[in-house]
């Protein structure tokens, strides 16, 4: 089953999914092996495993200096692969997607690492810094792997932009809830439901809505308007603050009614 | 430099425009201004009329009698980009698109700055055209460029100092990228070299490409030939491409000389188009040669000269050195030092630290050369602002027993 049929499969027994997404090697890898252990207990859908790059251009202090923290220590591309076949086969139900920059698949070969990914089950990919314009070798060995290349949309987003990317996207379309960058709070307000009435009118694929989520209410406001709230900063921050068992309560307290 | 382009915004292989989907709009929006100011002929002649008015430009070409006898080699020209307005070659790409942004209708401007010249010369840019100003500084370049700190938040900017990353010239650039992608709907991201995402080389090359035309004029005019060679010194590539772009088609040779730092065969340098550290990749919105390990990590670089200290070169540069059409040298800490001292002695001219790298290079190709050629130096800008830095690197007594001496007295009169 491709990831969109997957998730609309899931969508027919909860009202929203969630998706989650950590670092990988911050704090550790040990400690990224027990949040995913309580994420995929408590019914998280999908998670984003992030390859850390020394320029992470799209992401806040929290998650920056997470990517820093982790490189810090010595986390290569090659032990993020390793850990990530394990944890796929540990955790079959859940969707796990690798969310980097270009530069980390450039390097590796684009063909050879969509391949190996694809190879140990990875379901799709998130990489903020290519544009369909650039990515037409990311877009086709995708498509002949069946591996989702996940587009975004965004408050600037004109309806034929959406309408373009989103022909050339699957699984899920990311969608910005505001303009800046991740870990900041968002305001569920009337704009975003005017964004996200937008966002729907121009594709069928699942809406999954990020940046700043960080508590039942948000969830709850989604319900409705988007088919999966992005859980980002607000686990890391948990994870620093009060350490990896207290994932496991917040992310059942997101969507219990 | 459009023929090179055979996909939108790219040299060859190298370029693009690796950017966040948010801000797909505003690169349109901002492709769409540059493509019109580039088809409407009075913008260029507005632009020459700015910096006639407000930047001593044309600058001089000036003859270095005393350094051409010194070497007994070819004739030493010198374009003087130190005699910009702010001392520095930046000011020609600031005050062009200081120009774009007011037919743009944007109220205000944020850059990156590394040595703090390009910011110093947006901040007197915002100054002089009424806009809001944020200058995003490596933490390491604020503590090592305190002056230009103090010019520009005397100037009316705000100066944030970027802690994160290597807190250098890469680190700052990804912070204003993140301002923008907040705030892209009133703000301009003043780019402040060849690099980064379309059209940002191509944009910035242009605003450059005035010195270039002026020094062929110049060159012709007093030597009565074109130049044998034409030296700059490399960081992201904006001065260099800015002159070579007078003589592309000319049988000269172009010279770029990147920050050799403790040696290109240490793991301290800059050198992206000399030595072995360099590959291809992508970051910062763009694709060229950048000093990165094998996973795609960026390392860290150095150089006595903040404005060089950069792990990746214009995309323009890496297509005309695969071609073959630009050389490229590198210069060490301990040979910019000495070319400093020499051209200062023998010229009174006090280059900056950066360009004192184009200097070591002229000054080791130059006695091989014969007496009816002529060299052309760009000095980039000039050296006396950066009288700490230079003051330090020459680790001067006398100036240390200054600093010390001030320091107490600061100390008595706070009371501390
Ligand atoms: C005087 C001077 N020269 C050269 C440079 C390097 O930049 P570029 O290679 O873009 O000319 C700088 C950068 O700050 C500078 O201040």
């Amino acid at each position: 089953m491709d990831l969109r049929t997957d998730i609309e499969q899931r969508l027919k027994h909860k009202p929203i999914l969630l998706m989650t997404h950590l670092v990988l090697g911050y704090p550790s890898l040990g400690v990224n092996r027990e949040v995913i252990r309580a994420m995929a207990e408590n019914g998280v859908d999908c998670i984003e495993l992030q390859i850390p790059f020394s320029e992470p251009m799209a992401d806040g202090p929290v998650i920056l200096r997470a990517n820093q923290d982790a490189l810090k220590q010595g986390i290569r591309v090659e032990d993020c692969f390793r850990f990530a076949g394990e944890i796929i086969r540990e955790f079959p139900g859940v969707n796990f997607l690798f969310m980097t920059y270009y530069n980390i698949i450039f390097r590796y070969g684009e063909e050879a690492f969509l391949r190996r990914a694809a190879e140990i089950g990875m379901r799709g990919f998130i990489v903020p810094d290519l544009p369909p314009e650039e990515g037409e070798t990311y877009l086709r060995i995708s498509r002949e792997l069946g591996t989702a290349p996940i587009m975004f949309f965004t408050p600037t987003s004109t309806p034929e932009r959406m309408r373009k990317v989103a022909e050339l996207g699957d699984g899920f379309i990311y969608c910005v809830a505001r303009k800046g960058v991740t870990g900041k709070q968002t305001e569920i307000d009337e704009t975003l439901a005017d964004h996200l009435a937008r966002y729907r009118e121009a594709t069928d694929l699942p809406l999954a809505v990020g940046f700043g989520i960080s508590s039942r209410k948000d969830v709850a406001l989604l319900e409705g308007k988007a088919d999966m709230a992005v859980i980002g900063t607000a686990t890391i921050r948990l994870v620093d603050e009060q350490g990896a068992g207290a994932v496991g309560p917040f992310i059942a307290s997101l969507t219990r009614s | 430099m459009n023929q090179t382009q055979a996909k939108k915004g790219y040299f060859g292989n190298w370029g693009g425009a690796f950017i966040p989907e948010v801000l797909h709009q505003p690169f349109f929006q901002l492709n769409e201004a540059y493509r019109k100011i580039r088809a409407d002929e009075s913008f260029w002649q507005e632009y020459v009329d700015l910096m006639a008015n407000y930047s001593c430009r044309p600058t001089p070409l000036t003859f270095a009698e005393n350094l051409s006898n010194h070497f007994g080699g070819a004739r030493i020209y010198i374009k003087r980009e130190d005699l910009n307005h702010t001392g520095a070659h930046k000011a020609n790409n600031v005050m062009g698109q200081g120009l774009l942004v007011k037919r743009m209708g944007k109220k205000r401007v944020i850059a990156e700055t590394g040595a703090g010249q390009h910011g110093v010369a947006t901040a007197t840019m915002a100054a002089r055209f009424g806009f809001d100003c944020t200058i995003y500084m490596g933490e390491e370049d604020v503590a090592r460029q305190r002056p230009n700190v103090f010019w520009m938040e005397k100037l009316g900017a705000t100066v944030v100092p970027v802690t994160d990353g290597a807190r250098t010239l890469k680190d700052a650039i990804n912070e204003a990228f993140r301002d923008w992608v907040t705030s892209m709907d009133e703000t301009h991201y003043v780019f402040g070299t060849v690099c980064g995402p379309h059209p940002f080389p191509e944009m910035v090359a242009w605003f450059q490409s005035i010195i270039g035309r002026e020094a062929r004029d110049q060159i012709l005019a007093r030597h009565k030939a074109l130049p044998a060679a034409v030296y700059a010194c490399v960081g992201g590539g904006s001065n260099a491409l800015g002159i070579f772009q007078g003589f592309m088609d000319d049988d000269v040779r172009l010279v770029g000389v990147e920050a050799g730092g403790k040696g290109t065969d240490t793991d301290q340098h800059a050198s992206r188009m000399t030595g072995t550290r360099a590959s291809a990749g992508v970051a910062q919105g763009y694709r060229t040669m950048f000093l990165q390990d094998d996973d795609g990590q960026m390392l860290d670089t150095h150089s006595i000269a903040a404005g060089l200290d950069y792990v990746g070169i214009s995309p323009i540069l890496a297509e005309m050195g695969e071609s073959g059409r630009v050389d490229f040298a590198a210069a060490t800490d301990d040979e910019v030092l000495k070319a400093l001292e020499l051209t200062m002695r023998a010229e009174g001219i006090i280059p900056a630290l950066e360009s004192s790298h184009a200097f070591v290079q002229a000054f080791k190709d130059a006695p091989n050369m014969g007496r009816d050629e002529a060299i052309i130096i760009n000095m980039s800008g000039r050296g006396d602002k950066d009288i700490f830095t230079i003051a330090h690197a020459f680790d001067d007594p006398s100036w240390k027993k200054f600093i010390i001496d001030r320091a107490d007295g600061y100390r008595k009169s706070s009371g501390g």
